[in-house]
Parts: C-alpha cells; sequence; structure tokens
C-alpha cells in the first residue's frame, strides 16, 4: 500500500501545522499521527511513520520515541474494531475483570489478541474517566457505558453487521480540513 | 442542592450551541470583560479565592499573577483537559454538555493573560469530545468572540484543541507542556516553572477545565460574591464526580462545605451505598489521594464532621486525612477487598509512569508485583513490610508528583487496613473462597 495521506487528509494536517508557531511544526505530531493511524489501516508501520517523519520535517526517531510513548498508538497490526476495556479503579470495581474474562472466551482470544477473521482486538486500557458509568468499553471514538454481557452481545453483533473497515480513534469520515 | 454555577442549565437541549448557550447567558460574561482591564480581571479572579480545581489546588488568580511578561514574547494560556485520574470524569462531563462554558472562559483567561494564542490538551481517548469542542469553537469564531479584534475590543485571540496520545502523566503540567511540543510526555525539573519558560519556552498559565470554566461565574458575579459561597479558604462551587457502590453515581456540583456524611447518604447526592451495604472506605480525591476507612472520612481528627473543603478533608495532616484532589470521590462498600483495589490502582501507576525517575519507573512496578503475590495468597508478612519500605523511599523523590500519586494510596491502606493485609498472607485459603463483590454477573459466556 502506498504511504499518502488522501487530499483531504493532507489538507488537514497542513492546517494543523498552521496552528502551532513557525519552526514549531513538531507539535503537529500526535494530532497527525491520530489522523495517520485512521487513514493507514488503523496503526503505525515504520513507513507510515517515516512519512510522518518526512511531512513534520523532523527525524522518523522523533516519531518512533512518541509513537511508542502513548498507549492510543498501535504499532501492530489490529481487528477492524479495537475492543478497549477499562480495567482501572471504578471499572474493575464494577466488574471489567469479568467483562475481559467473558469478552476472552466469546472471541476465542486473550487479551492483545485479534480474532481469525481479523474483525476484533481485544486490549485493557486505563481509566477512561466515565468512572460513574462503569464498566465502560471504547471503540473507535464511541464510549459504551454501563456494560453488561447482554449488551456487549449487541455491540459484537452490530460490529459484525455493519463495519466493514478499521474503526480508529480518530474517525476516516471525521477528516475533513 | 446549593447553587449551580457551572452545571447550571446542563439539561437544556442544545446548550452545548451558541444560539442556546447565549439564551442563557452565555458571552455575557466577555462582554464585560472586554470593557475591563486585564489586570482587573487577574484581581477580581483572586478576590474569588478561585483554587485549582485539577487536583493541587494552587490559588488560581496568583498563578495568573506570577506570568512573566517579557517584551515582544508571546504568553499562552493552556487548558488542562487530559482527565485521566481513576475516579474522574467531570471535566469530560462539563466539556460534553456545555462546551461554550470552557470556551468562554478560555477567551476570558487569555485576555486576563494576555495570550494571544490559547490550547486545550484534551486527552486522545476523548476525540469525540474533541469534536464537539472544535464546532463550538467554530460558532465562536463565527459570531467574532474569536479571531481578530474580537467584539471591537481590539484583542486577538486563536483557540485551538490538541489531542493527546494516551498518557496519564501528561496531566502533570510539564509533561503536558511537552507533550504539546510533540515530545513525549516527560515531566520537566522546576523551576524555571512554566509561567516564566512553558511551551516553546514561552511564558505559560496551564489550568484545568473546571478552573478556567469557573472564570464566567466569577466575571458573571464578580469575585467578592463568588467568595461568599463555601468555607474558609475553600470558595466557590466544586464538581464532584462520585462512582463506585452508591446509589447515584454522577457528577454532582456542590457549594464546598457539604459534610461528607451528607453527600453519601442524602438523596440530593450519592443516595447512600447500593444494596444496603455498609460502608467501608472512601478515595475522596481521585485514586492517587490516601483512602480513608468510614470513621475517619467521616469525622475529622478532631471527631468533628469532616466537610467537603480542601482544609477539613486533609485535616490532620497526612496522618488521617486525605485531599479533595482532582474531586473523584470512589466510594467502596463493606464488601470491597482494599488490598486488591491496592494492587489495581498500583498496577495503573506502574503502567502510567513515564519512566524517567528509578525510584517511581521501579518502585511502582515492584510495589505491583508485591500486592500481586500477596492478592494471590503467596505473600507474607515481611511483604506488608517491604511495601511499606519501598512507597516511603518513593514519595518526594521524583521529578513530579506521580511519585507521591502511587506511593500515598499503598502508605494509607496498610496504614489504616493492616489486618486485611495479613488476613491475606495468614488465611490465603479464606481469601480465596471469598466470592468477591466483582463476580456480579450470573451469565455465562456462550461461543461466538
Amino acid at each position: 500500500m502506498e504511504i499518502k495521506f488522501s487530499s483531504e487528509a493532507l489538507e488537514l494536517v497542513n492546517k494543523i501545522i498552521k496552528r502551532y508557531p513557525e519552526g514549531k511544526q513538531k507539535s503537529a505530531l500526535l494530532p497527525v499521527l491520530h489522523i495517520a493511524q485512521a487513514e493507514f489501516g488503523g496503526w503505525l508501520s515504520s513507513q507510515t511513520m517515516d512519512y510522518v517523519a518526512s511531512l513534520l520535517k523532523i527525524q522518523p526517531v522523533e516519531v518512533y520515541e512518541v509513537a511508542s510513548f502513548y498507549s492510543m498508538f498501535n504499532l501492530k497490526p489490529v481487528g477492524k474494531c479495537l475492543i478497549e476495556v477499562c480495567r482501572t479503579g471504578p471499572c474493575w470495581l464494577l466488574g471489567a475483570e469479568d467483562l475481559v474474562k467473558y469478552l476472552e472466551k466469546k472471541l476465542n482470544i486473550k487479551e492483545g489478541q485479534t480474532t481469525a477473521d481479523g474483525m476484533f482486538t481485544l486490549k485493557t486500557v486505563e481509566c477512561l474517566a466515565a468512572c460513574g458509568t462503569a464498566p465502560v468499553v471504547q471503540i473507535g471514538e464511541k464510549y459504551h457505558e454501563n456494560i453488561t454481557f447482554e449488551k456487549m452481545d449487541g455491540i459484537l453483533n452490530e460490529c459484525r453487521a455493519t463495519v466493514t473497515e478499521p474503526v480508529s480513534h480518530w474517525a476516516k469520515d471525521k477528516i475533513k480540513a | 442542592m446549593g447553587k449551580q454555577l457551572l452545571l447550571e442549565n446542563i439539561n437544556t437541549q442544545g446548550i452545548d450551541t451558541l444560539p442556546v448557550y447565549k439564551q442563557h447567558g452565555g458571552y455575557q460574561a466577555l462582554e464585560k470583560v472586554l470593557k475591563m482591564k486585564p489586570e482587573e480581571v487577574v484581581a477580581e479572579v483572586q478576590k474569588s479565592g478561585l483554587r485549582g480545581r485539577g487536583g493541587a489546588g494552587f490559588p488560581t488568580g496568583m498563578k495568573w499573577s506570577f506570568i512573566a511578561k517579557p517584551p515582544g514574547v508571546p504568553r499562552h494560556l493552556v487548558c488542562n483537559a487530559d482527565e485521566s485520574e481513576p475516579g474522574t470524569f467531570k471535566d469530560r462531563f462539563l466539556m460534553q454538555h456545555k462546551p461554550h462554558l470552557l470556551v468562554e472562559g478560555m477567551i476570558i483567561s487569555s485576555f486576563a493573560l494576555g495570550a494571544n494564542t490559547s490550547y486545550i490538551y484534551i486527552r486522545g481517548e476523548m476525540l469525540y469530545v474533541f469534536h464537539i469542542l472544535e464546532k463550538a469553537i467554530q460558532e465562536a469564531y463565527d459570531a467574532g468572540y474569536l479571531g481578530k479584534n474580537i467584539l471591537g475590543s481590539g484583542f486577538d485571540l486563536d483557540l485551538y484543541v490538541h489531542p493527546g496520545g494516551g498518557a496519564y502523566i501528561c496531566g502533570e503540567e510539564t509533561a503536558l507542556i511537552e507533550s504539546l511540543e510533540g515530545k513525549r510526555g516527560n515531566p520537566r525539573i522546576k523551576p524555571p516553572f512554566p509561567a516564566i519558560a512553558g511551551v516553546w519556552g514561552r511564558p505559560t498559565v496551564v489550568n484545568n477545565v473546571e478552573t478556567i470554566s469557573a472564570v464566567v461565574p466569577i466575571i458573571n458575579m464578580g469575585g467578592d460574591e463568588y467568595a461568599k459561597i463555601g468555607v474558609g479558604k475553600s470558595t466557590g462551587t466544586k464538581l464532584i464526580s462520585a462512582c463506585g457502590h452508591i446509589n447515584k453515581p454522577g457528577v454532582y456540583e456542590i457549594e464546598l462545605g457539604v459534610p461528607v456524611e451528607e453527600f453519601i447518604y442524602s438523596e440530593a447526592y450519592c443516595g447512600g451505598i447500593k444494596n444496603g451495604k455498609k460502608l467501608k472506605a472512601v478515595v475522596a480525591g481521585g485514586s492517587s489521594v490516601p483512602i480513608l476507612p468510614t470513621e475517619l472520612i467521616l469525622k475529622t481528627a478532631k471527631g468533628e464532621p469532616r466537610l467537603m473543603t480542601y482544609e477539613s478533608l486533609s485535616d490532620g495532616g497526612f496522618q488521617t486525612g486525605t485531599m479533595l484532589g482532582s474531586g473523584g470521590f470512589i466510594v467502596m462498600d463493606e464488601t470491597t477487598s482494599v488490598v486488591k483495589n491496592l494492587w489495581n490502582f498500583t498496577r495503573f501507576y506502574h503502567h502510567e509512569s513515564c519512566g524517567q525517575c528509578s525510584p517511581c519507573r521501579e518502585g511502582t512496578g515492584w510495589m505491583e508485583k508485591i500486592l500481586h503475590k500477596i492478592v494471590e495468597g503467596h505473600g507474607t508478612i515481611a511483604d506488608i513490610d517491604l511495601l511499606w519500605d519501598i512507597q516511603s523511599k518513593i514519595e518526594g523523590k521524583t521529578i513530579c508528583p506521580l511519585g507521591e500519586a502511587a506511593s500515598w494510596p499503598v502508605a494509607s491502606a496498610i496504614r489504616h487496613f493492616r489486618a486485611e493485609f495479613e488476613d491475606y498472607v495468614n488465611n490465603p485459603s479464606k481469601i480465596k473462597d471469598v466470592k468477591h463483590y466483582f463476580n456480579t454477573h450470573n451469565l455465562q459466556a456462550t461461543e461466538a
């Protein structure tokens, strides 16, 4: 796959770079990585990161060290739906541990793995700041709150029925300048 | 329920849009401010007694007064919207429902500080809130509240939302600044403080979402009137995000000074403990603050009712007290295992340590391993003493407060619940037999 932003994404990237002082375009790195992850299959390959480095006129290592620090950037391929289960504090108090076990059994994978059909990846994450509606699961941009096993089943079924390409936090349809 | 300054009209349909926000008095504070001098705005905030609502509780007006003003050097206001302290979800709620309150607060605060370019650094996980804020900002630009010569005042301001990448440490102001510069979110050694050398080396003020939003009612009602709400140096209202084993979890705006007991049990707030269980412990200000057992969270060291104020919650110092912190109020019932809960929190701090300082990087992982060993029923009494020793060697020995955030929960849990730790060590089979509260579901997983 050729690593090149769509014209809409590139226009947005250039707009974002202008939000920071001249010569400080490195500040655009996190927003641009979010866009890159959405554009290029839900994860950041080394080619993608090199491309981002060239756009921002910084060294590739400056991108690698940042992408590997923040938990939202996937450095290996993930399923079309990345299921992120909050495992901390109130979510844990109210059933997150059981929810992960339930999903592992239901999807026949372990935490961190992807289903054989490439549809789901299961990941645990730290506090999603939705403790009042625990337990919480995030898929793409969307928070799913007050999760029960039945509710989770419904979400999985809906994903299977509607998702045809990788869902990213920064949804592709939001990439407009 | 007391005065609602931030959550007023929160359930009004369309309050997230400019026309409805304006119908309910929105942007009147901005119009008032643009007729004032910046130093008058700072003075008004100082008079209000507003303290930072992100956790540290430093007086906001004083923080603003520290900003350096070297000629020809741009200044910046950065809003800390990187809310990720377990138990805390008030800022997300506020931004999602009343984005214009934050936008108006950002314009007023930027005017007071002489900043012409400001940023809202929002947690990356909250990209849907990012889009809500971007929409509100665009509406503000279209109405002439942002951009060049705002409402003919001669004041210019550009406001942008910057999405983070998911790291708790970026809630620390210098780590946030590093992250905004496109680097790993590693905290900086202070001094210099951001007010002297912040983002791109320029004078910068970093304030929390709730703090900046509170500036709007302060200007509307006047600093003196705002200061009349609350108790002593805990002035105004505060958002509390309540969660855990309570009947009514959610975000509440309280007048500072409400008794903790009333907050937990009254129908106006948390509505009591879920399923009629007894209260065991509370973490009152986000996961980083000391946990207190029932008798200490309801009463001060002097035996008086403990109040929801900065002073009352920390009454008696760290030995018995806790902190208002971020307002993340986590309630635990009698079935809660404090040891397991601590293991969960410690795992969080280990995961989120940036790794710069050895005591934090190594110590949090070490504590997590020991706690896991204890939870699994393989711990010894020596492990409890070792935990105590390790936490004491992290506290106060790191660049940023993540060291304290990781060590205080451990110290307070051992101090107040040592018997429970010893139970795990002495009766592991008993512990393993306990059907814990989190096994609440009776459903069995079905095959995919």
